[in-house]
């Protein structure tokens, strides 16, 4: 276990380029790369399998669409049901170009807001694609019966997100990803009593099958029996999400994992941007050891909100004692434009600077004071009440505070994975075969998501790209029956993964998987959280091996494979956190420049603000395994801006 | 905080279970009921015991996934769900009693967990719009009044936990179902499903085994979305206008 | 591609209603709500009683030439009973058959018990249970007057006279009249949520209604072995 080369001497290889990206004008691209794709008789269709691992709005619509198209759709989740996907935690709402305002929107424009707010490290022609794709989402919801938000004249709502200046935000109460994954699961839910599409819930991709070079199957472990089985198909899609939580404490689902993407990526598919992380600053902060995940609470609440903190350090006053001078309002002060609306990144690091000033606030000191004081004088309670209500219920069912007398206490949490699996325009990855949608792939995004840009994402994808896209490689590659689980690389996969559980049984040492993963959680934090250093970087990639060392020596999984045994599910993501991690410290040491949810201290201007290096990172940095500890490969794909040109953000 | 824990622990569905006691200390009233439960399974895994088996995901009250009776009640004393009820709602010393959900159609599987994919088959009798993807029209082509919307949101908050199920003393899903019945019936994209979709849905679940319902209204005060029981009144309506149109076929 | 999901072909009316639990909740609905506009119209009947034994005797004469002469003599009341005697039979077979899902679809109880909804709503199955064997003896007792100690046939007033002089007559009447009214009061707001008529705005007037109904049966049937002991009737 311990052969472990230097991780930080890796390589750059050849550059990484996407050869299905049409060239023309942006605004044709989708078009005709649609009319150059290859098509399937729809009758040849039923002949052809594809799996889909993951129900959530990307593999849920997919797994939907493509079944409805005719293909055989074999489909996995590790809950108990396709509607508990976490996409149903999303909130805010979905971005679509529908113009409905009048207020001067475009397709054009959420292309260039969206690469804007990506700080200028996606793709054009893909984000193109997702403007475009953003207006007939909206109306295939609409048609599901989604219940959005509706105005008295029976039409639908829509609100300003995440600091852009047009009305593009489309929602349903603070609900949204509820009711679009609902949408998806009872499209999918039609195609499964069908017939269509055979479903596997609590079953979890362990391993890819990948046999000569394409993608083919998939090892699974049915967390009921604890089966482990082969499954195969023409194609595999992996729509299992991001990887938020390796960090241990974030705002995903306990049970989210990045275990079906790591194992891709051992398997050949590179690995792009891990570093990009994004960091959402209303979270409710941890309230001790015990804190199992963080809550978030909407954006929308800094609205309204003051943001301050004490100004002398070690202040442990209630804040009502606190008077007006001695606080510290450091949003307004440092940016006096646009005050407490400042994006999440620098209100996020501006929360951590303070509180590592030792000025923070509540338990820990890890929290900073939201102030509704001055809205409730302002509004009256009632405008506040009618604005914020569910929030504040929200707010003090977890806390027992009550936010109408005293401030709220919030902190930044871990929120969402702009990195993931390297495709291209297809949304293949670099293994023929092998699909990645939704947050599981890097690619729409950059290095910062906006607001309400998520649930688009993941449906654009499913309902729309892929299912456009992967005819052309089922075209392309006509069906074999040349594989099962007798093939020797699916008997290889099915072996490494039952010898890997069995280890992880067989330690029997004195350490639960749970104190892993929140080591591992955080280190990152500290070291790979809202503000990297190079020092930091280095530290935390000296101690990850020892971590994973320890790990091997100490883990304990009571109970046996062949049995639901929820400790040996835990204990096995954990394994591939302590391998991501590593990845994403040396993905954030080698960007040495600061860039959308990535900040490198050495790389900031005279005021403080990130600074972008265009010259030298205008890149997605795709990484290739080469072994566990092992140094990886970089390959770099050049970005080019031919439509929005990259100026540096500037809010002070 | 102390406590004593009783907690159903049974290792499969074949084996049959038994209520165990736990004692567990140094608990924060701060940590949410799933919390609390992760404190226990880490002092048993480092025991050598197995921990108790839950399902759980997103914590935050919108998945459905967790969800334990709580002294005789589904997901405990506060109109919530399990991941969202802390335990300052207990006093030091207490006795609390966890079992899981009990009905003939959620079977145990393990300790807490059951199986529910009954819920699943009943949306797959009629709980969806038949609109293949791409073959929607334009989304303002029908208004829909605010009211209506309002209808459907109201039943479409519907998390699928089972505690509807777990508090009634029929184990009936009369809830759940009348909620996606209600949802989508009331709007006009589903009107042309909506007589096929509630006696689908309804046949579907009697298939799997929940019992009737006697309105006792247990569902609607276990349910943490706060799905009104009148939606059972409106969705038994439904299947009367249906049936009498299907009769006249 | 088209999916064929669904045939469209449905079983007929009485198949889909016997044959879902929804559908044996509306048969409950329907023949509960018969049983009970016959129990207001026997209550009402029976307070003539207060008017002494010619006008409550030649009242019970009435029902058996009510209709004549369109119809032969007794074909109303046997109309009547023929109706009832299908709504009683229905209800009770429907009720037999969703108690037993019911009680087969919750095979387990929780070890932590605990009182649940109102007494109304749990004495459903007992309140039933109850009033059937009453019907038994009430119609063995003052149809039949097979075990009437009086048991003159013509002479309603003098047999319920009769009953209504032993304690046992008076127990078992009350007892049931008690029934009666915590079954209705639940069974007239089921019914009507059964068959659709309930939703929240008119949910007060329902169970007021519901709890009207109850009281009144109740106090109206009681009156009358309350006048016998008391000797206002006798």
């Amino acid at each position: 276990m311990s052969e472990y080369t230097d991780y930080t001497a890796y390589e750059t290889g050849a550059p990484v380029v996407d050869t299905k990206a049409p060239s023309g004008p942006v605004a044709e691209r989708w078009d005709t790369r649609r009319f150059e794709a290859k098509l399937v008789n729809p009758a040849n269709r039923r002949k052809h399998t594809v799996i889909v691992v993951g129900t959530g709005l990307a593999g849920g619509a997919a797994g939907a669409t493509l079944a409805e198209q005719g293909y055989h759709v074999v489909q996995f989740c590790y809950q108990d049901s396709p509607r508990r996907a976490h996409s149903i935690a999303a909130q805010g709402g979905i971005n679509a170009a529908k113009n409905y305002r009048n207020d001067g929107d475009s397709v054009h424009r959420l292309f260039y807001d969206t690469v804007k707010g990506g700080d200028f490290r996606a793709r054009e022609s893909n984000v193109h694609r997702l403007a475009q794709i953003s207006v007939e989402i909206i109306d295939q919801c609409v048609a599901q019966g989604v219940p959005f938000a509706r105005e008295y004249g029976g039409l639908l709502d829509t609100r300003s997100f995440g600091g852009v200046q047009v009305s593009r935000t489309f929602y349903a109460r603070g609900q949204t990803g509820q009711q679009l994954l609902l949408g998806a699961y009872q499209a999918l839910s039609r195609q499964i009593a069908a017939g269509n599409v055979e479903m596997h819930p609590r079953t979890e991709m362990l391993d890819l099958i990948v046999v000569d070079g394409r993608a083919r199957g998939i090892v699974a472990r049915d967390l009921i029996t604890g089966r482990v089985d082969t499954y195969f198909a023409d194609a595999v899609v992996l729509a299992s999400g991001g990887y938020g939580n390796v960090f241990y404490l974030s705002t995903n689902a306990k049970n989210s994992n990045a275990t079906a993407i790591w194992r891709a990526h051992q398997r050949g598919a590179y690995f792009a941007n891990p570093c990009f992380t994004q960091i959402h600053p209303t979270c409710i902060p941890r309230s001790g050891d015990h804190q199992s995940k963080l809550t978030l609470m909407s954006e929308s609440l800094r609205n309204d909100g003051r943001i301050w903190v004490p100004k002398a350090q070690g202040d442990t006053r209630p804040p009502a004692d606190i008077p007006e001078e001695e606080r510290d309002y450091y949003l307004e002060r440092i940016y006096p434009s646009f005050g407490n609306l400042v994006p999440r990144d620098i209100a996020s690091r501006a929360a951590k600077n303070v509180c590592d000033e030792g000025r923070g606030v509540g338990p820990g000191g890890q929290g900073v004071y939201l102030d509704f004081a001055d809205a409730i004088r302002r509004m009256g309670r009632e405008a506040v009440e009618e604005k914020y209500g569910n929030l504040f219920e929200m707010y003090e069912r977890i806390t027992a505070e009550n936010p109408y007398e005293v401030p709220m206490r919030i902190y930044p949490a871990i929120h969402y994975t702009m990195g993931g699996l390297w495709v291209d325009y297809d949304l293949q990855t670099t293994v023929p075969g092998l699909f990645a949608i939704g947050e599981a792939n890097f690619s729409d995004h950059g290095a910062n998501r906006l607001g309400a840009s998520a649930l688009m994402q993941g449906l654009a994808d499913g309902y729309f790209v892929l299912p456009s896209t992967i005819n052309d490689y089922l075209a392309r590659n006509p069906h074999h029956d040349d594989v099962d689980a007798s093939h020797p690389e699916a008997v290889r996969a099915v072996a490494e993964t039952n010898d890997r559980l069995e280890r992880l049984l067989a330690v029997d040492g004195d350490r639960t998987p749970d104190s892993f993963h929140k080591e591992i959680g955080e280190l990152l934090w500290e070291y790979c959280g809202m503000a990297r250093t190079e020092e930091g970087l280095r530290k935390a990639l000296a101690r990850i091996p020892e971590i994973r060392d320890e790990f091997w020596r100490r883990i304990k999984v009571p109970g046996s494979g062949q049995e639901l045994n929820q400790s040996l599910e835990k204990a096995n993501r954990v394994v591939d956190y302590l391998e991501l991690a590593e990845l994403l410290c040396l993905d954030a040491l080698h960007r040495t420049e600061s860039c959308g949810g990535h900040f490198r201290e050495e790389s900031q201007t005279e005021g403080g603000e990130a600074e972008r290096r265009d010259e030298e990172f205008s890149y997605a940095a795709a990484w290739e395994f080469t072994g566990t500890g092992r140094a990886p490969v970089l390959h770099k794909e050049a970005l080019e801006f031919a439509y929005v040109h990259p100026t540096q953000r500037s809010y002070a | 905080m102390r406590l004593t824990l009783r907690v159903w622990r049974q290792r499969n569905a074949d084996t049959p279970g038994a209520m165990v006691t736990y004692d567990i200390d140094d608990i924060s009233e701060d940590m949410s009921f799933l919390e609390m439960l992760d404190t226990l399974n880490e002092k048993l895994i480092l025991r050598g015991e197995e921990p108790v088996a839950f399902d759980h995901d997103c914590r935050e009250g919108i998945c459905g996934a967790c969800g334990v009776v709580i002294n005789g009640d589904a997901h405990g004393p506060e109109r919530t769900t399990t991941c969202q009820l802390h335990m300052r709602h207990f006093d030091d010393g207490d006795t609390v009693d966890v079992e899981p959900w009990r009905a003939g159609a959620f079977p145990v599987v393990k300790d807490l967990v059951v199986d529910r994919s009954a819920f699943d088959r009943i949306i797959g009798a009629g709980g969806y719009i038949s609109v293949p993807t791409g073959a929607a029209p334009e989304a303002h082509a029908t208004p829909v009044p605010k009211a209506d919307a309002d209808f459907a949101f109201e039943h479409a908050e519907c998390i699928g936990c089972g505690a509807c199920v777990a508090a009634c003393p029929n184990g009936s899903a009369m809830l759940f179902t009348s909620a996606k019945v209600n949802h989508l019936n009331v709007l006009p994209q589903g009107a042309p499903e909506r007589e096929t979709r509630v006696l689908d849905m309804v046949s579907a679940m009697d298939e799997e085994g929940f019992g009737g319902c006697t309105l006792t209204g247990e569902c609607a005060t276990a349910c943490p979305k706060g799905i009104p029981l009148p939606s059972i009144a409106a969705m038994n309506k439904e299947w009367l206008r249906a049936t009498r149109k299907a009769s006249r076929r | 591609m088209a999916l064929a999901t669904r045939t469209d072909r449905r079983p007929s009316l009485t198949r889909s209603l016997w044959g879902s639990t929804v559908g044996k909740k509306t048969v409950m609905a329907v023949s509960g709500l018969i049983m009970l506009m016959y129990l207001v119209a026997h209550m009402l009947g029976n307070l003539k009683i207060f008017f002494g034994s010619g006008e409550f005797n030649a009242y019970a004469h009435w029902l058996r030439t009510m209709g004549e002469p369109l119809l032969h003599y007794e074909w109303a009341l046997w109309g009547v009973r023929v109706v009832l005697l299908a709504a009683v039979v229905l209800h009770g077979v429907a009720a037999y058959q969703l108690s037993r899902r019911d009680i087969a679809a919750r095979p387990s109880k929780y070890a932590h018990k605990r009182r649940r909804t109102s007494y109304a709503t749990r004495t459903m199955r007992w309140g039933g249970i109850i009033l059937a064997l009453f019907i038994a003896w009430h119609l063995l007792d003052l149809t039949t007057l097979t075990v009437n100690e009086n048991a003159q046939p013509g002479r309603p007033y003098e047999n319920v006279v009769a009953t209504f002089s032993t304690w046992y007559g008076n127990a078992v009447y009350l007892v049931a009249m008690l029934a009666v009214g915590l079954h209705v009061r639940h069974g007239f707001w089921s019914a009507a949520q059964t068959l659709g008529v309930g939703n929240a705005r008119r949910d007060r007037i329902l169970k007021a209604t519901a709890n009207g109904l109850a009281l009144a049966l109740t106090a109206g049937f009681v009156s009358v072995p309350v006048a016998v002991m008391t000797g206002v009737v006798g």
